[in-house]
């Protein structure tokens, strides 16, 4: 699939309006490829104009800093935002809450501001401006619930936009017993997502499962990669067959893109 | 003289009372002191609205209707019967009886006396009720293991106090009017008293020089009380009822996913990126993070003083639903019980901290504690007075890895990881755009 590099285009002296920061489980991780590479798709067939950083993109420092790792988490940032400033960026589209929340909230402190977007807003932004239209009925009438990423939702209060895409989509939300600001975190925050649960009576992503499958939903809709996953083998571990999608995935499928 | 003694015993009282508090809040005023600055006073406006809408207009605490309800009644209750307690502390000090009956339109003071009686009453039976969840219906958040002992005495106790300063102030009331129907000298007809009239029939068979002697008594024990509580808050978990409001004004005004940048690693790593703007100032090693209370900065400390442990916080924790050991109210609870014996050991070696080979960390919060903890911000977003809990087991994770080098040895190799190609996996920095030639 055709994907803008900044570089390519910085040599042809194009500057496009949006930096794609695709994050380290968009570009290596299996499930969340599939995000990815359903977003270019709404990327291209809304004639956005943007590009993806590729070999120059890193790490934001996510893990490290909810680690404690402060250092490690401002060296990685320091030499992001030098790349950063050097292409003179100023829109940054993530789909990834945790990359999201890094750059919009703690790299301005070390010398980077941008306008940061989570690819659900921009989504819902498409959808509103009728860059890209939902029709086909897909998803017509099926039960969906959403799984709200704390880094989204309780971390910078986005609650809305990803629930007026799946709005849109003529499916039926039907919220989770905890949802927006009293939402079950998936247990793969603050570095939980790389190491091993403490001991306990029980993991919390087959938890935070359980709540979905109760619903008796067809789809979970998500909107982060770790959640992805969590909610995936959550899933797995309940013996449940329940879609787990991100809302681009969704968006991908209703399209047939 | 013999007649003014009472006034005079009475103020006496009233001014050890009084000064003993005072004494006991400067000393929380300089222990919270003792916390790192932070600065948390822009943005004042917004901090007053946060302030009069989350402590005065108690908007986060209604989240859970049933307490929620329960609370505001106790909480209105409250303020509203201080009224009648200023009359009391006049009446006290200069021995007039029911002295704003004198300047007050009497339909008015009728009104006040009244609204105090039928409030009275409701704080009684909500009480009643929280006693019963606490006590009876098997509450999960109030039956956790750092809930045992003290704790649970502390919260008992303030509600057993609750219900006998009501109790007093109701009899006082009944004999009251009992003595104003009887014409008793001094104890003409003021107010209206729709609850304690019918607690009238209980005295109403003593004669007169009886029911004056209760009255008196119901008149002291209940002032005693109310002086007795006020000093109590100092060493009870109900001291939020004075630092919910600095603790709201001063919380966090930043969306909650901002982890502040520490400033003594900047200075460092800014050093390493750009040697020829590196300040001369600040070249002291600072310690990185928390591993003692002293560490914390004084939001922090203010926000373990004003926990009332009600738990919220842990039952809304992801990792405690599932059985971790980590609890936020025990977070809170910790930092007020390691500050408490690092300020008396301050106060006792003339102003300096001696080493009591204790710590926050390991001696009081485990490592097991910090490493469950997802940052979900679950505690943060459903205290009803805004404490952080999330803040101090961040500075801890930070002290852990920076000083101690002892993080989790699954973390070690993420951050090797991240360090050396740059995600978070063992993948190749060169590979990260390979998804874009893959056909699905």
């Amino acid at each position: 699939m055709k994907v803008p590099i900044l570089s390519d285009l910085k040599s042809k002296g194009e500057s496009p309006e949006y930096l794609f920061w695709v994050g380290c489980a968009g570009s290596f991780d299996d499930r969340s490829k599939k995000v990815t590479k359903a977003f270019v798709k709404i990327l291209n067939k809304a004639n956005v104009s943007y590009a993806i950083l590729g070999k120059e993109e890193s790490c934001t420092g996510d893990p490290a800093k909810r680690a404690g790792n402060e250092f490690l988490f401002q060296m990685k940032a320091i030499s992001n935002i030098e790349i950063l400033n050097s292409y003179n960026i100023k829109n940054i589209i993530t789909t990834c809450p945790h990359c999201f929340n890094t750059i919009k909230n703690e790299y301005p402190e070390l010398g980077g501001n941008y306008k940061v977007i989570h690819h659900t807003t921009f989504i819902n932004n498409l959808i509103k401006e009728n860059k890209i239209t939902i029709g086909g009925g897909y998803y017509k009438g099926k039960k969906i619930t959403y799984h709200d990423p704390c880094y989204l939702g309780r971390a910078n209060g986005i609650y809305e936009a990803p629930r007026e895409v799946i709005d849109k989509l003529d499916a039926e939300l039907v919220e989770m017993k905890s949802c927006k600001s009293k939402s079950l975190c998936c247990g793969a925050g603050g570095a939980q997502m790389f190491k091993e649960p403490e001991k306990g009576d029980q993991d919390i992503n087959v938890k935070r499962s359980e709540e979905a499958i109760n619903t008796d939903s067809e789809i979970v809709a998500v909107s982060c990669p770790f959640c992805n996953t969590m909610m995936s083998d959550g899933m797995t571990a309940k013996q449940k067959n329940m879609d787990v999608l991100d809302i681009a995935q969704m968006i991908e499928k209703a399209e047939d893109l | 003289m013999v007649e003014i003694l009472p006034n005079i015993i009475f103020s006496l009282i009233l001014i050890f009372a009084l000064g003993f508090f005072v004494k006991n809040i400067q000393r929380l005023i300089k222990v919270i002191k003792m916390g790192k600055p932070i600065n948390r006073t822009d943005n004042p406006s917004k901090r007053l609205s946060n302030l009069v809408r989350i402590a005065l207009g108690q908007s986060k605490m209604v989240t859970k209707p049933i307490s929620g309800f329960l609370h505001v009644i106790v909480y209105v209750g409250f303020i509203i019967i201080n009224i009648e307690l200023l009359e009391i502390l006049i009446d006290g000090v200069t021995g007039s009886h029911r002295f704003f009956s004198k300047y007050f339109n009497p339909f008015f003071y009728d009104f006040l006396i009244a609204s105090f009686e039928i409030l009275a009453l409701l704080v009684l039976i909500s009480v009643i009720i929280f006693w019963t969840r606490r006590n009876i219906m098997k509450i999960k958040r109030f039956l956790s293991a750092e809930m045992k002992g003290w704790p649970k005495f502390d919260a008992d106790n303030i509600l057993y106090f609750e219900v006998v300063l009501m109790l007093l102030f109701l009899s006082m009331n009944a004999t009251d009017l009992i003595l104003q129907d009887r014409g008793f000298e001094g104890y003409y007809k003021a107010g209206s008293f729709p609850v304690s009239s019918f607690l009238v029939p209980i005295f109403d068979s003593f004669d007169t020089s009886t029911v004056y002697l209760y009255e008196r008594i119901f008149w002291w024990l209940h002032i005693l009380g109310i002086l007795f509580f006020l000093n109590y808050l100092y060493y009870s978990k109900h001291l939020h009822i004075l630092l919910a409001f600095p603790n709201t004004y001063y919380s966090n005004l930043e969306e909650k996913g901002k982890f502040g940048v520490l400033e003594s690693v900047k200075n460092e790593v800014m050093l390493m990126f750009y040697p020829e703007r590196a300040s001369n100032e600040n070249n002291q090693v600072e310690k990185f993070g928390a591993s003692d209370v002293l560490d914390l900065n004084w939001v922090q400390l203010m926000n373990a003083y004003s926990c009332t442990e009600c738990g919220r916080c842990t039952s809304e924790c992801p990792a405690n639903q599932t059985g971790k050991k980590l609890s936020p109210r025990k977070i809170m609870m910790d930092t007020r019980d390691r500050l408490e014996k690092v300020s008396l050991n301050i106060s006792k070696n003339k102003g300096e901290f001696i080493d009591d080979g204790d710590r926050l960390l390991d001696n009081y919060i485990s490592k097991e504690e910090l490493w469950a903890c997802t940052s979900c911000n679950a505690c943060v977003e459903v205290c009803p007075i805004n404490i952080d809990p999330l803040s101090i087991i961040m500075d801890m994770r930070q002290y852990l890895i920076m000083e101690e080098s002892s993080a989790h040895p699954d973390l070690n190799n993420m951050m090797n990881n991240i360090e050396n190609n740059g995600a978070p996996w063992p993948y190749n920095q060169l590979d990260r755009e390979l998804w874009a030639q893959e056909t699905q």
